[in-house]
């Protein structure tokens, strides 16, 4: 009895890893927790706070090596050496040194004070030529957070919706037309998808002659009547979301199809239908609720990673956010910067990674009882 | 039952032929290459020729693709961008698939302190944010004929990871099979248990891999050289020209048009042969296959 339900979760885990990685590598995203084994060795609560101190150490060394990649690999010096009127190599080195960014002091000199300032005053210090990397951040993680929240929920639920029509109608004709769909949407690079919108969009404007779709930034011109600025602020988030959405459903209806399927055709759902329950019942009951355990791991990944993966849906439409930034700092030698945010898309993903263990140990039966039972 | 045995390769030949979409997807992929490798000689201008009677015109007779702000034909341009588009999936699949398949089922095998480090070594590369590290040594680098080298060992580099995690679970449960453990007491070594009884049992997981990180690598290197961090000039890729013509969409179109419809054929085609390689592979899975 053991051997088989110990058996079942094993191969539940493996089954689970397996579509993960066909489909998740399709979309960039990161780790999936398939070490149910390991949970049910342990209780929930110590299986958790020792993930969460391996994920920190684990981040530690992540942001210390991105820092020393980012030192060699950028040259703010250059930012200063081509501007004309030539500016005086005496106060380019001033102004580097001040900011610890001056490829003349040892690596290491530069590695303790960048190091300590963040220790000590959680400073992650300055740009080449702006203001302070923090701060920068600090207000570019909400325009993100406005950008990627709609989009990804619609995504999502979407996605779930499709995938759980196209498992109950499997081969049927909305199944393979929705299968060919999701297929395309994973097939066609994000931001062909964002630029052909944006192109549709401005030939309804100009068939339309209004301006209905806005495309550049947060915001833009509007009245001064009660809820004219929700409304264009709503205006601007269209079309993005529109982008995240498509891509979102694309990617989760497949997992959600697969999982679906999976999960259709185990015992539990015979058993469900066996003992008197309509198919629907035991679908919408039993087999759903299952599903979604896998698919909302998918989900924290998904919406940690695109804090900064969002990046050309953020270019493309001009919001300030962390995706644009990433990429800011890299073209604009900008090395603070970068670690910076390399850092934060590290919390971004262990975030995802913690997110997901505590929502399986929270939401699968299997794994709440074996630690009830061994508490 | 002996006379209607079919072998296993006809088998798996018979089930993936009944996959309409994946055999459509492979014809795409043959021809698609078979273009790229003969490409050369499919267009009466050199991929970095410049046409001085033709900058940045559409699509006419002489230039059926048009050509670029600086006179380059756009044919030739993406028929190079195809076939080192395809140089870096292909290559990058392939690494990357070795790399998941030695580290996985060497950790597995082993166990102890291999394992531990090596699925340290992995998180820690799930961790950083590969994109920007890419980004970052890529767009940095001193270009050059030879960046799509650079641009190639830097996707393997991070690309590895999850079949890696995917191997190493599967050869946990292959290692419980009484033939390891025979040849184990007939004095085979543990490489020689892991090349000649293990990754055989783990191939068809191998085999979807590698498909399906063809397209993932195009697609990564696509995102790249949208921001300028890829292939860099005078080299070109799909991405490359991508990320050049998408910036000019709206006013010239056919920069943007041609790539486009090569890159989704392409990565459709790929995803599509790998959708039908794991249902013919995996029939039991019901995910996949019929019944």
């Amino acid at each position: 009895m053991y051997f088989a339900k110990f058996a079942q979760v094993n191969h539940s885990a493996t089954n689970i890893s397996y579509i993960h990685a066909n489909l998740v590598k399709l979309n960039k995203i990161y780790a999936l927790p398939n070490d149910k084994q390991q949970q049910l060795q342990s209780t929930v609560g110590s299986y958790l706070l020792k993930r969460f101190l391996n994920y920190a150490i684990l981040l530690v060394v992540a942001t210390n090596l991105s820092w020393l990649l980012a030192a060699t690999q950028l040259n703010p010096r250059s930012l200063y050496e081509v501007s004309n009127p030539p500016i005086d190599p005496v106060s380019i080195e001033n102004n580097l040194l001040s900011r610890n960014l001056s490829d003349k002091v040892p690596l290491s000199e530069r590695w303790v004070i960048w190091s300590s300032s963040i220790l000590l005053d959680w400073n992650w210090g300055q740009s080449p030529r702006g203001g302070n990397v923090g701060e920068e951040i600090g207000r570019r993680i909400w325009v993100s957070v406005r950008l990627i929240t709609l989009g990804s929920l619609l995504g999502a639920g979407l996605g779930v919706l499709i995938g759980t029509w196209s498992a109950r109608r499997q081969y049927g004709l909305s199944d393979r037309t929705f299968t060919f769909l999701a297929l395309l949407g994973l097939s066609i690079p994000s931001f062909v998808i964002a630029n052909l919108l944006q192109v549709l969009a401005t030939q309804i404007n100009d068939v339309t002659g209004t301006r209905f779709f806005e495309f550049v930034g947060e915001t833009g011109l509007h009245g001064d009547w009660f809820g004219a600025q929700l409304l264009d602020r709503v205006q601007h988030l269209l079309l993005p979301t529109i982008a995240l959405t498509i891509l979102g459903a694309a990617f989760f209806s497949r997992i959600q199809r697969n999982i679906m399927l999976d999960s259709l055709n185990s015992g539990f759902v015979r058993t469900a239908r066996a003992k008197g329950l309509t198919r629907s019942q035991a679908i919408n009951r039993h087999a759903l609720r299952v599903s979604l355990i896998p698919t909302s791991t998918y989900f924290a990944f998904s919406v940690a990673t695109l804090f900064v993966g969002a990046a050309f849906m953020e270019i493309i439409f001009s919001f300030h956010g962390m995706g644009e930034y990433a990429v800011q700092t890299i073209q604009g030698h900008d090395v603070h910067g970068a670690v910076a945010t390399a850092a934060f898309g590290g919390v971004c993903v262990l975030s995802g990674a913690l997110l997901a263990d505590f929502m399986v140990a929270w939401l699968d039966p299997r794994v709440r009882s074996a630690s009830a039972n061994s508490v | 039952m002996a006379e209607a045995r079919l072998k296993p390769e006809h088998l798996l030949l018979k089930r993936f032929l009944r996959n309409k979409t994946a055999v459509v997807g492979l014809i795409i992929i043959v021809a698609l290459i078979v273009i790229a490798i003969i490409g050369p000689w499919l267009s009466p201008f050199s991929y970095d020729a410049v046409d001085r009677q033709a900058y940045l015109q559409p699509p006419s007779l002489q230039h059926p693709m048009g050509t670029t702000q600086s006179g380059r034909d756009m044919w030739a341009l993406t028929l190079h961008g195809l076939r080192k588009s395809l140089v870096i999936g292909l290559v990058v699949a392939l690494l990357s698939t070795s790399i998941a398949a030695i580290v996985g089922a060497f950790a597995a095998y082993y166990g102890g302190w291999l394992e531990r480090f090596s699925l340290w070594i992995i998180d820690l590369l799930l961790v950083i944010p590969s994109f920007l590290l890419i980004a970052l040594i890529a767009g940095n680098s001193s270009g050059g004929a030879s960046s799509w080298l650079l641009l190639v060992l830097l996707l393997t580099l991070f690309g590895w990871m999850l079949s890696a995690r995917v191997v190493r679970s599967l050869t946990q449960s292959v290692k419980q099979n009484e033939y390891i453990a025979a040849a184990r007491y007939m004095g085979l070594s543990g490489p020689k248990i892991i090349v000649r009884h293990i990754l055989p049992n783990i191939a068809s997981l191998l085999i979807i891999d590698a498909t399906l990180n063809v397209s993932g690598a195009i697609l990564a290197e696509t995102s790249l050289a949208y921001f300028g961090f890829g292939v860099q000039p005078p080299d070109t890729s799909l991405g490359t020209l991508l990320g050049d013509g998408a910036r000019q969409l709206s006013s010239f179109p056919w920069l943007f048009a041609g790539p486009a419809t090569i890159i989704v054929l392409l990565i459709l085609s790929v995803n599509a042969v790998g959708d039908g390689l794991r249902d013919a592979f995996d029939p039991g899975s019901k995910a996949s296959g019929k019944g």
